[in-house]
This record gives C-alpha cells, structure tokens and sequence, in this order.
C-alpha cells in the first residue's frame, strides 16, 4: 500500500456541490483539513451556461461569503410566465406569472453563469484544502472508525467522513453497493444560449407543450439560457440542424415572446431521466448532489437541491464538531439521509407530476389543467406557497437556507 | 495505551463489546440519544465559566476533565475531541478495557482507569471538570460519594450532574415506561429507592462547599424524538457545581 494521508473530510468530485460543500464548512470550521478528489483537473471550465440559483440557495452562498463573488454577474429572475401550448398553437395562452419577490429584496431566483461561480469557490479554497487531481478513485472501503479512499495512484486518503459528490454516474456510491431507483423519460434536453430582438424584462419563461417544457431563462442583457425538452429521437434531430434553421423552431416554440432568436453558444443534448439513491448514505460515506438524486429539470431544482444538500450536511456535521461528537458516525449519516432523501422523494414526485401532466395533448387532461392552473392564478396565497416552496424558503429547512447563521 | 496487558481474544472480545457500546441503536441507543443535550450543556457552561472560545474546534485545551462512570467513554471522547486533558475512571475493568480499545481506534488519547471517585480523591486527584452523569442513581453511599467527587474539584472548576428524580412520575416513565413498557433499558437498570431529588443532592454539595450555579430538566420529546432541556425537573435533570477560587 502507498501513503496514507489522513484528513477531517475527504470530498470525492470538485463540481460545484462538492466546492461548495467544502467552501461551507471551512466558513464554519476554519481549521478543518479537507481533501477534494476530482479526475479532471480543476479548472474553470469553459462553459457557457448558467444555472437557475432559487433565493433560498443564494442565502446559502451569502451565508458562506460567495454570493458577493458572484453577485455582479448574476442576473435576478423577477417575473415567471407559465404557458400552455398545445400542438400547432400560434397564440401563446398564458396561465400563469409569478411576480415580484418571495421576500422584501428576494428575488425569486438569479441565473448565475456556471463559471463565475467555479471560479469563485476554486479561489476561495484554493490554498485552504488539499486539491487532489486529476485522479480517479479505485477503492473504497469503511471501518468503525475511517473510511478509507485509495487512488489510481496509490495514495490512500484516510477521513471520519467522505462525501460522494462525484455525479449522476457515482463511482463512491457503486463501490459502497447503494443502488439507484427511477427510470429514463425518453425526453432529452436541448441546451443553449440564445440572443432575442425583445429584452426579456428579467422574466422567465415556461411553455408547457406536449413534448415536453421549453424554458428560457433570463441572462445578461437581451441573451437568455434554454432548456429545450423534446422525446430524444427529436432532440438529436434538432442538434443537427443549422444554427438558423434551430432558431427559427425555437423562436416558434416560444410563441415568438423575445422575438427574432440567434443561436451564440454551444448546442448540447442530455437525456432525461428520474434517480434516486435507495440511500444517502452508507457507512462513514454521505451522498450530495447528483449522486444522490437526478430530477427532471422542469423546475429547474438540480443544482438546487444539491446545494440544499449542502446546507442540511453542513449544519449536521459542524453541529456533531461542536458538541466533540464524531462527524462522520451513523447517527450523523443517517440523520442526513432521512432528512434529504424525503425532500428530494417530494421533489422528484412533483416534477415527475408536473412532467407528466403537461407532456401530453389529451383534451380532457388539458381542460383540467387549465382549471387548475386558472384558479391557482386567482388565489394569491396558494400562488405565493407555490412560489416559495419552489424557491426553497420554509420551515424544515436547513438553517442556512432560511439565512440562519450555524 | 494500556490495552497491552490484555490477551489477544480478551481483545477480540472487548472490541466486539466496544461496538456495542457505539452502535447507536443498539443496546446503549437511549444514552446515545441522550448524549447530545448533555453534551451541548457542558460545553456551553463550561466555555461560559472558563471564557473560551467558542467558535474554536478545541474550546476545551488545557482543561483537565475526569469522567466519572465513563462507560464505553461516550462522554469521554467528545470531551477529549474538544481539547480537554481526558481522565475516564469506571469501577468495571471491562468498561476500562472496552473504552480504552474504542478511544485507540479513533486516535484520541484519553487516561482511562479502573477506579472509584473515592479513591481518586484520597490521591490527591484534582480537576477542571468533573463530569458526574448518571452515576449517582447507582452507588451505595451516597453522602460519601458527593463527597469525594466535590473534592475531586479544582477551587475555581465545575461539576456536571445529572439524575433522575424521586417523583411518582419518574417511577411512571424512568422505570415503567423505560424498562418495561418501551423496553428502552434493561429490567432493573433503575432502582426507585435510589432516585434523589435535587434538593437532596444540593444540600450535600453545599455542605461540602460547592455552590450551585444551574439546574434544568431534561425531557424527551416523542415527536421530534430528541431530548431537550425544560424546566420540568421531575424526570431528569443536571445540576451544574462551582467550587469557589481558593
């Protein structure tokens, strides 16, 4: 066997939530000593997109001292529009807008470009924890004590606690034997930036059509990030179609609500599917992010709801340290897994609802919904829980979700 | 570490005890679960009365700290964790030997020995902390017990207590309700003649020169399924002792 090093927490995969993860903890616990694992190595990407971030997230990064890194390049969504389009429909109907704030100076969510958020936590940690890569993992093994990382190269990183954030195709959680639940949607996302003729007023879009949602989300000036589902055969279709021939489908598929669209990042297609972990954690090992859960993105909560996961570890682990109690025992974990694998089955179950309702053109379903989507429009209260619940703000969550100091 | 001494299956065999001892739903589960309130208290009091820093991962360094009954070390470790200077005394040698084979495996270094407050406090003994949890509900003499534990404390350093209640409720839920009902503690582990009040624990302490600085109940909420501090003293409580700079 090689070197042994041993480590407070060892974090496997350097993508956004283990970052963050590791950037949250030091803010709380400044002398911890954590190792992140990546098999890439770390590096600001080159990537063009952005991610939704809902306003309870953003008092996570607030919390931990990164959203004022990353808060000139974030644009606020500040209105939402919902609508129902069936097949061939010119007319946009729209059933439902969320507008304003969900608290005083809360927008309800920021588009925040991918790469000034890498950044950010690659400079803030950089020099704080031990960044281990590109290197992959080849072993992983638990005993009452430690659990133990061995890597490609030999090193064994020894740590009370080791987190899997390393993705929906999880290496960690294979080699722990937790398996996975859920099935394929047979829809694939098309992603892009666009450029639109009509400012989008700092509104995000959503078109419910029978393939699957349209989303267009708010970026810097008249640009905007798309998230196109379609059944997969169409998705790759669409890849190969010249950039302005894909324009005009989107600009028909958006009701033409920006305008005249032109196509200025790069088209990339990812199939949809629904995962979930059978646990969240196993012995000495937590899961956060994608390898935890995949939901389906029609409400945009993926990096969400691994930044929730976040939250929930952080307060769970720096609360165990406080009291001198062993961060990484059982009764630490499985506090933990109870507590996010229910809101992540929530989550899944009204996405995949969400999902499967407006995916389809059946008359009599489509009436229903539209019912039911009018009269949610007419009630302020119930329209305002629906919002902030889709914002995260509420009771039961973590602490820094609610702007709660640990 | 001592754990030398011991031959290799008594070994195997305390190990297999020691993770007992941890298994948080295991035959200990209601003292895990009972662990992080009074784990909260003493750290909170203790870092108020001796002005450490609370947000520091080892508030506790340079304070020396006596376990008394320290079990498999449930409490023990946590305090070492926190930085204190760890003595774990227990009257069982096999309790020694368990807590002293669990505290090697997590790298923490703690002075386990098989011995009495009594004994400790004819050596001479003196500490910062003397945590006394859950032990005086099960010794014979009880006068001569607070005793020696008040002269185990530094002048200038604290005792943690905490007990169960001689209350027709305490019967209903400690014994009852624990051992029989819910089966949470084996039949007999409590014994209703040896429950004290607090006033009958205050009046020793301060005859033997402690003052008190604090006391709280200590209720189990089934909801939430957590413990937590209240101000109902009927069931469980802690006491927190000071014994005045010299």
């Amino acid at each position: 066997m090689g070197e042994i090093s041993r480590y407070d927490i060892a974090i496997v995969g350097g993508g956004p939530v283990g970052l963050t993860l590791a950037a949250s903890l030091l803010r709380f616990q400044p002398d911890l000593s954590v190792a992140i694992i990546d098999r890439r190595p770390f590096a600001v990407p080159s990537d063009a997109r952005a991610s939704a971030l809902a306003a309870g997230v953003r008092r996570v990064l607030e919390a931990i001292g990164l959203w004022c890194l990353v808060a000139d390049e974030a644009t606020p969504i500040e209105h939402m529009r919902i609508t129902d389009s069936g097949h061939g429909d010119r007319a946009r109907p729209l059933f439902l807008s969320f507008d304003g704030d969900v608290a005083p100076g809360l927008p309800y969510a920021h588009m925040v470009p991918n790469t000034a958020l890498m950044q950010a936590l690659l400079g803030r940690l950089t020099g704080r924890v031990d960044l281990l890569g590109p290197v992959t993992v080849a072993g992983f093994s638990a005993d009452a004590h430690s659990a133990r990382v061995v890597l490609a190269d030999g090193e064994t990183i020894e740590a009370p606690l080791v987190v899997a954030a390393d993705g929906a195709q999880s290496e960690l959680r294979q080699m722990a034997g937790i398996g996975t639940i859920g099935h394929a949607y047979g829809q694939s996302g098309l992603v892009t930036t666009i450029a639109h003729a009509i400012d989008h007023h700092r509104t995000a879009w959503e078109h419910f059509r029978p393939a699957g949602p349209f989303a267009s989300l708010p970026l810097a000036e008249r640009r905007s990030s798309l998230v196109f589902t379609e059944t997969s055969a169409e998705a790759e279709r669409l890849k190969t179609l010249a950039p302005d021939e894909l324009a005009g489908v989107i600009e028909a598929a958006m009701g033409s609500a920006l305008g005249a669209v032109e196509i200025i990042g790069q088209v990339q297609v990812f199939p949809l599917r629904l995962q979930i972990a059978r646990d969240f954690h196993a012995d000495r090992l937590a899961l956060i992010g994608d390898a935890a859960h995949v939901v389906h993105p029609i409400a945009g909560q993926g990096l969400n709801l691994g930044l929730k996961d976040v939250a929930a570890l952080t307060e769970l682990v720096i609360s165990a340290m406080r009291l001198g109690r062993d961060h990484g025992s059982a009764d630490v974990l499985s506090h933990y897994a109870r507590w996010r694998r229910f809101d992540t089955a929530l989550m899944a179950l009204m996405t995949d609802a969400l999902n499967r309702l407006f995916s389809n053109d059946v008359a009599p379903i489509r009436a229903a919904r539209d019912l039911g989507v009018g009269i949610v429009d007419r009630l302020p209260t119930v329209k305002s829980a629906l919002m902030r619940h889709a914002a995260a703000i509420g009771g039961g969550e973590p602490k820094l979700m609610r702007g709660l100091m640990l | 570490m001592t754990a030398t001494t011991i031959d290799k299956d008594e070994i195997a065999r305390f190990t297999a005890m020691a993770e007992t001892w941890w298994d948080p739903n295991g035959k200990f589960k209601p003292l895990h679960k009972f662990n992080p309130v009074r784990l909260a208290y003493i750290r909170n009091e203790a870092i108020d009365h001796f002005g450490r820093d609370g947000t520091s991962r080892r508030p506790f360094e340079g304070l020396s700290l006596l376990d008394i009954g320290c079990g498999g070390g449930l409490l023990s470790e946590p305090m070492a964790r926190l930085g204190a200077t760890v003595t774990g005394a227990d009257a069982s040698e096999r309790n020694i030997a368990i807590a002293k084979i669990h505290a090697e495996g997590a790298g923490l270094d703690i002075d386990y020995v098989a011995t009495t407050a009594e004994a400790l406090a004819d050596a001479g003994k003196e500490f910062d902390v003397v945590l006394n949890m859950e032990v005086v509900e099960h010794v014979a003499d009880v006068p001569l017990y607070l005793k020696s534990c008040a002269r185990l404390v530094r002048p200038g350093g604290l005792m943690f207590l905490a007990t169960i209640n001689r209350t027709a409720k305490a019967f209903a839920l400690a014994i009852v309700g624990a051992e029989y009902v819910l089966g949470w503690l084996p039949r007999g582990t409590h014994s209703y003649a040896k429950f004290l009040t607090p006033e009958e624990i205050v009046s020793i302490l301060s005859r033997e020169g402690l003052t008190i600085r604090d006391r709280t109940g200590v209720t189990y909420s089934p909801l939430r399924d957590e413990w937590g501090r209240s101000r109902d003293m009927s069931v469980n409580y802690m006491l927190l002792a000071q014994k005045p700079k010299g």
